[in-house]
């Protein structure tokens, strides 16, 4: 079975062939992040500009690389939220005309799903159960995965998103726009204990997150630090910012995993790509006897082969959506 | 010929179809839900009433504005798949031309819509024989200085679209009995103007590509505005 995926719901602009769920194609992603780096962030109305003047080229591109042609596939599969409500109408608008036109299904899918399924893409033999940390810029969600479309939200943020805290504190040390694969690099080079941010667990009871608290611990210590005259080395910050987040990450992770018996972590979204992440995952994971699964770099973005992958588990699990679907801006996962 | 049109730049979601040069379907709702849930299901529900598929459609026409952004958009991304698909000619038509052309009268014909905060989008057409010259393109416009154009160089005025509507009371003010409102049936963009004038065009070979159509917005982005003011 082939599916035609799109993804518009931030600010990059992918088309992808996905075979069975697993196989893909092609993946071809457009990224604007050159276009909106002079405005320091994402503008909304430029990244729906963007994407209706490429969708079709991009649209094109991923068929010509799959070697295949729009008779050829068997599903459109679109991301319907959440995300920005102009980019992501440009893709769902496309795919309703091609669902019409070519006589096939459509399936809206939840762009969170999106970023489990990149594992279902990189890791063949990875089936549900499995305890999930997906992390972004836009997202921090902990949730027990009990089948390809069954997500038990457990955890969430509460403020700000993990990504978003890593995006403002690289700034806030004079990293450009987007920082937090640079706050990933300058940590390796960093003592991680140089100071001591703080943990914010909220509580042993939830499974929910808090970072807006950490993010201010680092910009008071950056403008204490100002003040007294005292040299800043961003990597000692940028290491023990980065080890704040994950020791929360990773602990309510591995709580979650045990509570409910799981011996697959698996971790998705854009902070997934993070390096110092992966290992201290994977190093707890061998203590532990818990198996750690996380995509590759390029599946760790947002792109439209995961939600082909999405579409398409969603599909054979007997949903489909309708020419009258609008998207789903705030949609959570359920 | 079958021509299959649409316009999403206002609250109105319009499509039709032509055939040659007969109107053989129109469907147009004005309503507060998105463009987004309504436009494949209505052109779907005048296809499947007309029997016709998306194959079966010769030569594919949108607006391209200016109007609402967002609706442009799902407009433009709707038709250029469709022209994807089946590998058929696409043409972008302007909303205020289209607009203009529901009027086919000798007055000056002054299509407004409304941009907010007292501006327009608006453009003055006059006929030459069967088409429409532009007499002045396309623009924003404060409404103040749209009015006191047309009241220095015109005396014979037809206006319509939402804008005429929306200032209503400025423009009886000003133009006094210079000017007439149009008829409520020719106050929106109609799909089977964006058709007709779509396919004037293909006659004259002036056809455009799905890949790099794109909305005709008139306005820059805020966030480009002020980067360009900062710069300066
Ligand atoms: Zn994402």
């Amino acid at each position: 079975m082939l599916t035609l995926a799109i993804e518009t719901s931030c600010d990059e602009t992918s088309c992808a062939v996905v075979k069975d769920g697993r196989e893909v194609l092609s993946n071809i992603i457009s990224s604007q992040i050159e276009i909106h780096k002079k405005f320091g962030g994402v503008v909304p109305e430029i990244a729906s500009r963007k994407h209706i003047e490429s969708i079709d080229n991009i649209l094109q591109e991923a068929l010509d690389t799959a070697g295949v042609a729009f008779k050829d596939i068997d599903l459109i599969s679109v991301t319907q939220g959440p995300g920005l409500v102009g980019a992501l109408l440009v893709g769902l608008s496309t795919a309703k005309a091609l669902a019409y036109a070519l006589d096939i299904p459509i399936i809206g899918v939840n762009h969170i799903e999106g970023h489990v399924c990149a594992n279902f893409i990189e890791h063949k033999e990875l089936e549900p159960p499995f305890t999930c940390l997906i992390v972004s810029g836009g997202h921090t969600y902990l949730v027990q995965a009990n089948g390809y479309t069954d997500y038990e939200l457990v955890g969430r943020t509460r403020d700000d998103a993990a990504g978003e805290a890593f995006d403002k504190v690289a700034r806030s040390i004079g990293l450009p726009y987007p920082g937090g694969p640079l706050i990933d690099k300058l940590a390796k080079i960093g003592n991680k204990e140089a100071i001591d941010f703080p943990r914010v667990v909220i509580d042993d009871h939830t499974y929910d997150f808090s970072f807006s608290g950490l993010k201010t611990a680092v910009l008071n210590h950056l403008n204490q630090a100002k003040q007294k005259g005292e040299e800043i080395i961003i990597e000692d910050v940028a290491a023990s910012f980065q080890q704040a987040v994950l020791d929360v990450l990773v602990d309510k992770t591995f709580r979650l995993a045990k509570e409910r018996n799981s011996d697959k972590i698996v971790i998705a979204g854009g902070v997934a790509a993070n390096k110092g992440l992966r290992t201290m995952m994977e190093e707890r994971g061998k203590k532990e006897g818990i198996r750690i699964y996380y995509p590759s770099r390029i599946l760790c973005t947002d792109n439209a082969a995961m939600i082909g992958s999405a579409g398409y588990f969603n599909y054979i699990n007997g949903k489909v959506s309708d020419l009258g679907m609008n998207v789903m801006p705030n949609l959570d996962i359920k | 010929m079958k021509v299959l049109g649409l316009d999403t730049s206002t609250l109105m979601t319009t499509c039709g179809v032509i055939d040659g040069d007969k109107l053989v379907g129109e469907y147009s709702l004005s309503q507060d839900m998105s463009h987004s849930e309504k436009l494949v299901p209505m052109i779907k529900e005048v296809l499947d009433s007309l029997n016709l598929t998306v194959d079966d459609i010769d030569l594919f026409a949108a607006a391209v504005g200016p109007g609402s952004f967002t609706g442009l958009r799902i407009g433009l991304a709707t038709v250029k798949a469709f022209a994807h698909v089946t590998n058929k000619p696409i043409i972008g038509v302007s909303t205020l031309e289209a607009l203009a052309y529901n009027l086919p009268f000798n007055d000056i014909v002054v299509p407004m819509l409304d941009a907010r905060r007292d501006r327009v989008y608006t453009a003055i057409y006059k006929w030459k024989g069967n088409e429409l010259e532009a007499i002045m393109k396309p623009c924003i416009l404060e409404v103040t200085e749209l009015l006191n154009i047309l009241d220095r160089d015109h005396n014979k005025i037809v206006v319509n679209g939402d804008g005429s509507l929306v200032y209503k009371d400025m423009i009886i003010e000003k133009l006094k009995d210079k000017v007439r409102f149009s008829t409520i049936g020719q106050n929106m963009c109609k799909a089977s103007s964006i058709c007709e004038l779509a396919l004037l065009r293909y006659k004259k070979n002036e056809v455009d590509d799905f890949y790099t159509l794109a909305p005709d917005y008139l306005l820059e982005t805020q966030a480009q505005r002020e980067y360009r003011e900062r710069g300066k």
